[in-house]
């Protein structure tokens, strides 16, 4: 049941966009959500709608994909709607009285509703983005190269980067395990699959004992090996693969500076 | 290569429940000397200590008592660790558990990177590395895709990549299948003779040992057997008194002298012993 696990929602590719340095691609994609929440007008948001467009086309990440990433996130973007639409003062368009209150349904609340769904809805789209055409390997990677200015200030980049490369390449091996401890368990008579949810719950209880010891001794194992191949933290460390600027990373650059440019003046001055 | 002098270590652990300390002397008074250039095997059981003495080889454990020597740098200089582990390598036995990245390349790439090794030199051992133990064409896999033999040959790689000048194996076999071991020991051997790396084979498969040139038998920390495997192998009733197998062929040989015909029983390979038979039925058979 674990054998082909897929971490996160990697869609692999060959797409310009798959392509653009990782560190790079987070800043761009943080850029993108910082426009996301300069712009106001509905004019703007067309522009926005037709960028992301055309970003999904160029991944040729399937539409399907997208919007998978949507839908544990829709009662969350509902719920800020109606939340926006009910509580916003302003003229009323619709009243409703309950009891001897009313509630009212202004214009301004209609419009905070739609523009809060459709920033949380490009929000979304956008992270997405990121983790849809970049590979765990490549995200730590980027994490990494960006987190490396705050050493100065005594953030351990390497480290974390560190762990979560490890995280990534054990994630198979316990999947692996899980799945025998839990036959193991099963030809002993353990039931994981009826009863209610505190009983399923329960089952899990001699999945995760076995598991975390296990998970303790690999770790002592990993130390052990990676301190005899001369680990020792992020000094002095080199790094086989150099990420340079490409040529691609500059045209995305630019091509992005550009639309943002001409998002900004149709907001603030058409 | 590696020298010890009355090597000799202590294992305590601390039991929570009342607090007392509980030693054990795991290694006792090891001398040993191991030239450069040989395969040489370690042979016990489990417990015999074996792997604690290996871990010695490389500053992993420091003695209790005695001195480790490791190109003639004492391992107990703190200021050498580094240099003692880049120069004596060290493969283990779960090839799941030594693995730290997630592509083959960047595991191969992961010790010269400790090292701060320029970036293209990294690349050209990375490629060396994998061509020497056959894995080119995995570089770009996921380890957890592999078999448990090309996991281990991955290991192996990613310890060449330092360019030690020793490699100590603990066990590397204990968890393979038949087709993996033999992929894991054709390696160590090529490494052994074209290389001239040299070998320390911790191991308690007879087959293996037989193979090396030089065979040390362990048993409760001390060192109970040491020479050519063949010298070693003779004593098959003090070597079965240790919880240990002879070769197949060996037990044979042995078996039938005992019986009274007239064989040498210093015979490790099925050929040896073939040539000793006919030897023993004086071309009778022919």
């Amino acid at each position: 049941m674990f054998k082909d696990i897929i971490i996160g929602q990697y869609v692999p590719g060959n797409s310009p966009l798959h392509r653009i340095a990782p560190p790079f691609k987070i800043i761009l994609i943080i850029l993108y959500i910082v426009l996301l929440f300069i712009i106001n007008k509905p004019f703007s948001y067309v522009i926005f709608t037709i960028y992301s467009a055309a970003l999904i086309i160029i991944s040729a990440v399937p539409l399907k994909m997208i919007l998978k990433g949507i839908r544990p996130m829709l009662w969350i973007l509902v719920l800020t709607a109606i939340m926006n639409l009910l509580m916003t003062p302003g003229e009323a368009v619709l009243s409703i009285p309950i009891f001897s209150w009313t509630l009212n349904i202004t214009k301004e609340g209609i419009e905070a509703g739609c523009i809060m769904a459709v920033r949380l809805l490009y929000l979304i789209i956008g992270t997405s983005f990121l983790t849809l055409t970049t590979s765990p390997l490549q995200l730590t990677d980027g994490i990494e190269k960006l987190l490396k200015p705050l050493n100065k200030i005594k953030v351990p980049s390497h480290e974390i980067a560190m762990m979560m490369t490890i995280a990534i390449r054990f994630i198979p091996t316990l999947a692996e395990e899980t799945d025998k401890i839990m036959k193991a368990q099963t030809a002993r008579g353990a039931d994981f699959e009826t009863g209610n949810i505190i009983k399923r719950a329960r089952a899990m209880m001699p999945l995760l004992v076995p598991l975390f010891v296990s998970a303790f001794r690999r770790a002592d194992e990993l130390a052990t090996a990676m301190e005899a191949r001369c680990y020792r933290g992020g000094t002095n460390r080199t790094k086989m693969t150099q990420s340079h600027m490409t040529l691609l990373d500059l045209k995305a650059g630019i091509i992005f500076a550009v639309a943002a440019a001409a998002l900004i003046l149709a907001e603030f001055w058409v | 290569m590696i020298k010890t002098e009355n090597l000799s270590f202590i294992y305590r652990d601390t039991d929570d429940e009342n607090g007392t300390i509980k030693e054990e002397e795991v290694l006792r008074d090891i001398n040993l000397n191991i030239e450069k250039g040989l395969f040489t095997a370690i042979l016990g059981h489990n417990g015999s200590g074996k792997s604690t003495l290996a871990k010695h080889f490389n500053a992993i454990l420091l003695p209790s008592g005695g001195k480790v020597y490791i190109k003639g740098l004492d391992t107990g200089d703190e200021n050498a660790v580094f240099d003692i582990r880049q120069s004596a390598g060290m493969v283990f036995q779960n090839p799941d558990n030594q693995i730290v990245a997630a592509v083959v390349e960047d595991e191969v790439a992961f010790a010269p990177e400790n090292l701060g090794v320029e970036p293209k030199e990294i690349r050209r051992r990375v490629d060396e590395c994998l061509k020497v133990v056959n894995m080119t064409k995995f570089a770009k896999s996921s380890p957890s895709k592999l078999s448990g033999g090309q996991k281990q040959r991955i290991a192996i790689a990613s310890v060449l990549a330092m360019n030690p000048e020793i490699l100590i194996l603990d066990e590397p076999t204990a968890m393979l299948d038949p087709v993996g071991r033999s992929e894991v020991m054709r390696t160590i051997k090529t490494l052994n003779k074209d290389r001239g790396i040299t070998v320390i084979l911790i191991t308690h498969y007879m087959d293996e040992a037989a193979e090396a040139d030089r065979t040390i038998v362990i048993d409760s920390g001390r060192i109970v057997l040491d020479g050519a495997p063949k010298e070693v192998f003779c004593n098959v009733e003090q070597i079965k008194a240790l919880g240990l197998d002879v070769p197949q062929v060996t037990e044979l040989a042995y078996e039938l002298k005992k019986l009274g015909i007239q064989i040498s029983n210093d015979v490790l390979t099925v050929d040896e012993c073939f040539e000793e038979l006919v030897k023993a039925l004086g071309g009778a058979a022919l």
